[in-house]
């Protein structure tokens, strides 16, 4: 079984080519053949299988869902009761929750089997997955330039992406809080949506920054995204930012025609552009009108503030749901300290890697007595402001906005050495609007690098809880690139 | 009219924490009962395990819109929680979810009485909703200490006076009259032994006309009397200090009820930053005029309403209208007496009395409650109902009042039974009088020529033949028509 996706997975199963059991112990031995990728913490082959069987006997006994007996891989930010749930970092390296996420728990209601807890930048910080406390993961694909050195798959999601591209599981759930699901979306190839705030419940999810915070799939096409993020959201009353909204069936408007649909371009995102990056956008623009859009050259003044907003608000919240883990309860603690003050200290200085102690220095200078208003106060007023530049410079002219999902292609471990914090920051230029905004933004891949050949994607933006329209032109665009027939192209390791 | 104390005018102001009556936590279900074994009441959330969220109990925003009109104050339609961050190990989450930039209540009041009578107004700033901490047990091990974490996120109302008290007995009052605000509206039980009022208190000395002085917060008070002993002291403790040529610093304060001084908690410059910040996880809190209306209209009859209707429709005292209001179930136990008396117009004042009397001294007496009594409330009713018709004379109503309380039996059944019944009958009255005339010829002698203080020798010998449950009036009237013929 090769590259399977949710739909052809639940094709198989249902025709009785395999069973969930089979599919499931070969994806746990591929897991095994490809540790070195270093996708997943933790695999829970045991539950694996147990979960596999009950899919199998309830597929025997006539049942179907939309998501039953597919084997699937978990960010280990998602706390699964019994599984152990480390969010990547030292200190909670050996916590295993008594409860479930709903996110989890929606998944499986639908019937997923879970192969394991993926890898990930520590507590979603990070934009290529080297901040993880088990160290990095690697994409399987090389660079043509230099096909001796090992790519990283973004973040902070990185081993999800990682394992969907290797097809170490069928799809994976990821997080996004500024781009986390939709950049390594781009550098692996993979379909990404981070949906509206307050469509996918946070109960359960390990906190980064809340107001930012929201799940989502990564998938190896546009339907099995809509196929899991339907199985993924759900009104929550446990997660008090959850949305009672309701959204379609996703799967039933893939294939609708976007004639006459309105794409905006917004120029802010053009800028600095590498000529790849033009090409995939221009590309992308020919398919939709190819297809009947009219596409609007749009101007989003506020976008260069938003990612030192980001870097302020996101840092800020951080700081504060971060401050939990002490010591004192279920973490790690120091094994050194002579008073509260040292239990405190040496247990944070210890489990907290340097991106996470880095975030919550910011964060807990951005709130500080006499630079609140400075800082804090004076990005929620740049959030205000930048939701009304979407509201009445973007939604109210077009439907979806295209735009680059990631200045570059994936970037090589090398290669990160010679970044700063900023330069690493700046990966999320183009992704961190739509959390700020509390948007719905999807990156679908359009082609390779013309150079290296490695995957690139584009972004669709709409408005609140308009993930329909995005579905719809994704579809559209996921069926031009081809893009299944382009990855054959990829220089493999 | 300032009280001043070697010319220093005192100036104060509460902070008062009133845990919220509910059923459950404020961000979560974990019951709130007192008394649970350590650690018992306490939810995932309240461990603050990783990915956990608060959802806002709702019955808890409704007792605090409740205490808002109460004291007089605006409720905000629009209110937010915020984060106030701190390590401590009784905080699992490391910050308190409290309500800074906006809270639920502003600007509201209390009436009080001052030390000269006079009717007193203390501006109240604010009311905000926020989570209690837990508890740490240091005492228990040399090497350790010990977390319980039931009282934490138990919901809590801050409501916080301006600096408009001017001394101790002010600071009581205002904490008494809160208190039983509180207890009225059911927003509070206010045991404070059981730690669910407590009072923080600033406090600061100044000279009239100079710009307030530096004060000092004296933290987590836990009775009304210690309040009083607290502020006390730290009045003196602050004249002396200045006096003495020294400056008053901005710090935090503790109590020690066992010496009955305050001592250095931290200095200002020890303070926490706390770092408040709206928090994410909670939406602003949004109330509908139709929500606040209908609890407004809810609210019971407030102590001070109560109390000038009582002095209009009972025809009270003040004095005793303030005492029957204090309770709401001593004032609904009066309202019930008065309506069952067969003339409640003839009774209503002399049903206060015996409240307020015999039976808050039984109350005292037996520790118990209003509602613990043995008898029913038309029984007390009917007993002063027997008095006014003259059944029986005030001093027999103790004797069959006693009787009621022991063994619950209908006050006129007792009246019966033990022949308690007054005896108004002239013509048996006279009997008993002109025996005692002949038996007392001296007395008469000495009475005739002008000793007339023996008349009353006369009433109580006659009282005596009588089993003392002669009618006093028929006995005077009696005597005097015979002693002066």
């Amino acid at each position: 079984m090769e590259d399977l996706t949710i739909a052809s997975t639940l094709k198989g199963l249902k025709n009785g080519d395999f069973t969930s059991k089979e599919i499931t112990e070969d994806y746990l031995k591929k897991i095994e053949d490809n540790k070195d990728l270093n996708a997943y913490i933790t695999v829970c082959s045991d539950i694996a299988i147990k979960m596999a069987e009950v899919a199998d006997k309830k597929r025997a006994n006539g049942e179907t869902d939309s998501m039953l007996g597919v084997p699937i891989a978990v960010k280990d930010l998602f706390c699964t009761k019994g599984i152990k749930t480390t969010a990547a970092s030292k200190i909670l390296s050996e916590f295993v929750p008594e409860y479930e996420s709903t996110v989890t728990q929606n998944l499986i209601n639908h019937g997923a089997v879970f192969l394991g807890k993926t890898n990930m930048d520590e507590f979603a910080m990070g934009s290529s997955n080297v901040t993880s406390y088990f160290g990095p993961c690697f994409l399987p694909y090389r660079k043509q330039s230099a096909p001796d050195m090992p790519l990283v798959p973004g973040g902070s999601s990185g081993g999800s992406a990682t394992a969907v591209a290797s097809d170490l599981c069928v799809a994976a759930t990821a997080s996004d809080t500024g781009g986390s699901i939709r950049q390594p979306a781009s550098f692996s190839g993979l379909v990404g949506i981070k949906p509206t705030y307050g469509l996918c419940s946070r109960y359960g999810m390990v906190a980064f920054a809340s107001s930012l915070d929201q799940a989502g799939p990564l998938t190896k096409t546009v339907e099995d995204a809509a196929i899991m993020l339907n199985a993924m959201s759900s009104y929550d009353p446990k997660d008090s930012t959850s949305e009672n909204v309701n959204i379609p069936d996703l799967r039933s408007v893939l294939g609708k025609s976007i004639k006459g649909m309105k794409i905006g371009l917004p120029k802010e995102y053009l800028e600095n552009l590498n000529e790849d990056g033009i090409n995939s956008i221009n590309e992308a623009k020919r398919w939709l009108e190819d297809a009947g859009c009219e596409i609007v050259n749009i101007s989003l003044k506020t976008t260069p503030y938003a990612l030192p907003a980001y870097y302020i608000i996101a840092p800020a919240e951080a700081s504060s749901n971060l401050a939990r883990y002490d010591g004192v309860k279920y973490t790690y603690r120091s094994p050194s300290y002579s008073n509260l003050e040292e239990l405190y200290v040496n247990s944070r200085s210890e489990g907290f890697g340097e991106e996470v102690q880095r975030r919550i220095l910011t964060g807990t200078y951005v709130l500080s007595a006499g630079y609140y208003d400075a800082y804090y106060n004076k990005a929620l007023k740049i959030q205000k402001m930048i939701k009304e530049d979407f509201n009445n410079n973007a939604f109210s002219k077009v439907d979806v906005l295209l735009t680059p999902t990631t200045p570059s292609t994936a970037f090589g471990m090398s290669e990160i050495n010679n970044m700063s914090p900023i330069d690493m920051y700046l990966n999320d230029i183009f992704t961190v609007t739509v959390n700020i905004a509390g948007l719905p933004a999807m990156s679908v891949p359009c082609g390779l690098s013309s150079k290296d050949k490695l995957p690139m994607g584009v972004q669709l933006i709409a408005n609140r809880f308009n993930e329909t329209d995005i579905f719809k032109v994704a579809y559209v665009m996921e069926q031009a690139a081809n893009f299944n027939d382009l990855k054959k192209e990829i220089l493999r390791r | 009219m300032s009280k001043l104390i070697n010319g220093w005018e005192v100036v104060i102001g509460l902070e008062v924490h009133a845990q919220i009556s509910t059923q459950s936590k404020l961000f979560s279900s974990s019951p709130t009962v007192f008394g649970a074994d350590p650690n018992e009441q306490v939810s995932f959330y309240d461990v603050a395990m990783p990915g956990m969220l608060p959802v806002l109990n709702e019955e808890a925003v409704n007792q605090a819109i409740k205490t808002g009109f109460a004291i007089n104050g605006t409720v905000n339609k629009m209110s937010q929680f915020d984060r106030k961050n701190y390590f401590y190990p009784d905080l699992p989450s490391g910050y308190q979810i409290s309500q800074l930039f906006h809270p639920i209540v502003s600007n509201g009041y209390i009436d009080i009485t001052d030390e000269d009578g006079n009717s007193k107004r203390i501006n109240i700033e604010r009311i905000h909703i926020e989570q209690d901490a837990g508890k740490s047990i240091h005492d228990l091990d040399k090497e350790h200490s010990y977390i319980d974490l039931n009282r934490a996120g138990i919901p809590l109302m801050e409501i916080v006076s301006k600096p408009d008290i001017r001394s101790s007995y002010e600071a009581m009052q205002y904490l008494k009259q809160l208190r039983m605000l509180l207890r009225y509206i059911g927003a509070c039980a206010c045991n404070m032994e059981q730690g669910n009022l407590r009072a923080d208190a600033n406090v600061s000395i100044h000279k009239l006309d100079t710009p307030f002085g530096n004060r000092a917060e004296i933290k987590n008070i836990n009775s009304i009397k210690f309040l009083g002993d607290a502020i006390d002291y730290e009045i003196q403790r602050q004249i002396y200090e200045v006096e003495s040529g020294k400056t008053i610093h901005q710090e935090t304060r503790l109590f020690d009820s066992r010496t009955g001084e305050t001592r250095t908690m931290r200095s200002k410059e020890d303070a926490a930053d706390y770092r408040y910040f709206p928090d994410p996880d909670l939406k602003p809190v949004v109330l509908s005029d139709e929500r606040i209306n209908k609890i407004k209209s809810e609210l019971p009859e407030l102590p001070s309403v109560k109390k000038t209707r009582f002095v209009e429709q009972y025809k009270l005292t003040p004095a005793d209208a303030s005492i029957l209001v204090e309770e709401r179930k001593t004032a609904d136990y009066y309202e019930k007496a008065v309506k069952a008396s067969r003339m409640p117009e003839e009774t209503s004042k002399l049903i206060a009395n015996w409240l307020i009397g015999e039976v808050f001294a039984i109350l005292n007496k037996e520790n118990k409650e209003i509602s613990d009594l043995a008898f029913p409330i038309e029984y007390i009713a009917e007993l002063v109902d027997l008095i006014v018709d003259k059944t029986i004379s005030g001093r027999i109503a103790k004797t069959v009042f006693a009787n009621m309380n022991e063994n619950g039996k209908h006050p006129k059944e007792i009246v019966e039974e033990l022949d308690l019944a007054q005896i108004t009958d002239p013509e048996i009255i006279t009997k008993s009088a002109k025996e005692i005339i002949e038996q007392s010829p001296k007395q008469l002698e000495q009475y005739k020529s002008g000793k007339t203080q023996l008349f009353g020798y006369f009433v109580g010998q006659t009282m005596k033949a009588l089993q003392g449950k002669g009618n006093p009036e028929v006995i005077n009237s009696v005597l005097t028509k015979l002693l002066n013929n």
